[in-house]
């Protein structure tokens, strides 16, 4: 399309603005070229309008009818309607429509079934009524030649349109402000939603976050051995337990975090004092702690208030519960 | 060639609109055929301007254009506020006074 305009805009800018018709009250050629080129991308434009899926699609193709509209306006001694027409139609309404496009869900594609039975061919055929009430009119009346705008646009056209705007319908125009007020006013209050909950402020978040008695800083990190630097292996806390939390929820709920017992059973030995004799074959068995040592270690677990930690049959409802949280 | 080949192109553009306006049913394109049968009474207008010779089809037209950017601010507002509620933007689904 751009290459078949170019050389015609280049041709208006050369030769001036080809406006002005001939005697007989006819198109000049360049006026007839900027026509015939421009009039069949509407046509097709439209015709995208009508036949695209796609809203978007749709949209643009508007856009095209309504910035080639504009040539026209201007190659018809309509100076200001051209602009108006970019600046209104393409820059500001269509972009209105683009947002609500967006707003709306770009991808809500039309869909083809027909609810009403026979609408299409009713449709169809309306509108080629229309077509020939309308084809009608124009081909039986007489129009006169041409007078052109030469004379009206003598002190150029926007001039002469305000004096008519301001002049003569100077009441039109201001009753056209006042139906533009209501419909800026009639959008925001259809537009406005009245809040049905109160709303939840930082202050009231912060709030409920002391007040339930959760864990106000983050969780420990997992943990860093010599031997182990995995997310699942729990961390060890200022008292050489290992603290379940550490290790990130979702291996816990899946059951893939290493076996804190078998950390819980190391920590032991060493507090017991026989870790020197532990064999390495059989790391995970907690290892009975001698009943000199056994003081000191239920005060650790008392102190950690998890119980006894090495004991995989205690273990088990601690971890159910905090699957089924997670699930909640 | 005379000027009354815009105003066939007028009458072909607003057929097309009337069609889409007929035939589609998402309502944002709906609205976009308003706009389009608009676009077209516009081009005529300026047509019939330039026929008679005197400005005031042109005035004319400049107010279309108003009515018709109030026109889609309240169109589309009313498009939002259906969509919120029933969640699509097809004219088929808003039958809630139907019985």
């Amino acid at each position: 399309m751009s290459a078949a305009v170019l050389p015609t805009v280049a041709g208006l800018l050369a030769g001036g603005v080809p406006t002005s018709l001939t005697d007989a009250g006819v198109m000049s050629s360049g006026e007839q070229v900027l026509f015939w080129t421009l009039g069949p991308v509407m046509v097709l434009a439209a015709l995208g309008l009508l036949l695209s899926r796609k809203a978007v699609h749709a949209a643009m193709c508007v856009v095209v009818v309504m910035i080639s509209l504009a040539f026209l306006y201007v190659a018809q001694d309509a100076v200001f309607l051209g602009v108006v027409q970019v600046v209104v139609y393409t820059g500001a309404v269509m972009m209105l429509f683009l947002f609500v496009l967006m707003l709306v869900g770009v991808d809500t594609s039309d869909s083809l079934v027909e609810t009403l039975r026979g609408q299409r061919l009713a449709g169809v055929l309306a509108a080629g009524g229309l077509l020939v009430v309308l084809a009608g009119v124009i081909g039986r009346a007489t129009f006169g030649p041409a007078v052109g705008l030469t004379e009206a646009n003598a002190d150029s056209n926007p001039v002469a349109l305000a004096r008519l705007v301001f002049g003569q319908y100077v009441f039109a125009f201001e009753v056209v402000g006042a139906l533009l007020v209501t419909a800026a006013v009639g959008a925001l209050v259809l537009t406005h939603r009245r809040r049905l909950t109160p709303r939840v402020t930082q202050r009231a978040l912060a709030d409920d976050r002391v007040a339930s008695g959760r864990t106000l800083a983050p969780l420990p990190a997992p943990g860093v051995y010599a031997r182990h630097n995995a997310m699942d292996v729990p961390a060890l806390g200022p008292d050489g337990r290992p603290l379940e939390q550490s290790v990130p929820r979702v291996l816990r709920v899946r059951g893939q975090e290493a076996d804190a017992a078998e950390y819980a059973a190391r920590v032991d030995r060493v507090l017991s004092g026989d870790w020197a004799h532990a064999t390495p074959a059989a790391p995970a068995t907690p290892t009975p702690a001698p009943p000199t040592s056994a003081p000191p270690t239920s005060e650790d677990r008392a102190a950690l208030g998890t119980g006894p930690s090495d004991d995989d049959a205690a273990r088990g409802p601690a971890r159910n519960a905090s699957a089924t949280e997670v699930q909640k | 060639m005379s000027v009354t080949a815009y105003l066939v192109l007028s009458t072909i553009l607003f057929c097309l609109g009337a069609l889409t306006v007929l035939l589609r049913r998402n309502a944002i394109i709906v609205f976009m055929g308003v706009e389009l049968m608009l676009n077209a009474s516009n081009l005529a207008l300026v047509t019939f301007s330039r026929l008679q010779g005197n400005l005031t089809g042109q005035v004319l037209a400049f107010f279309v254009m108003v009515v018709a950017a109030a026109e889609v601010v309240v169109g589309l507002a009313i498009i939002v506020t259906i969509f919120r509620t029933r969640r699509s933007a097809s004219v088929d689904d808003v039958n809630l006074l139907k019985s």
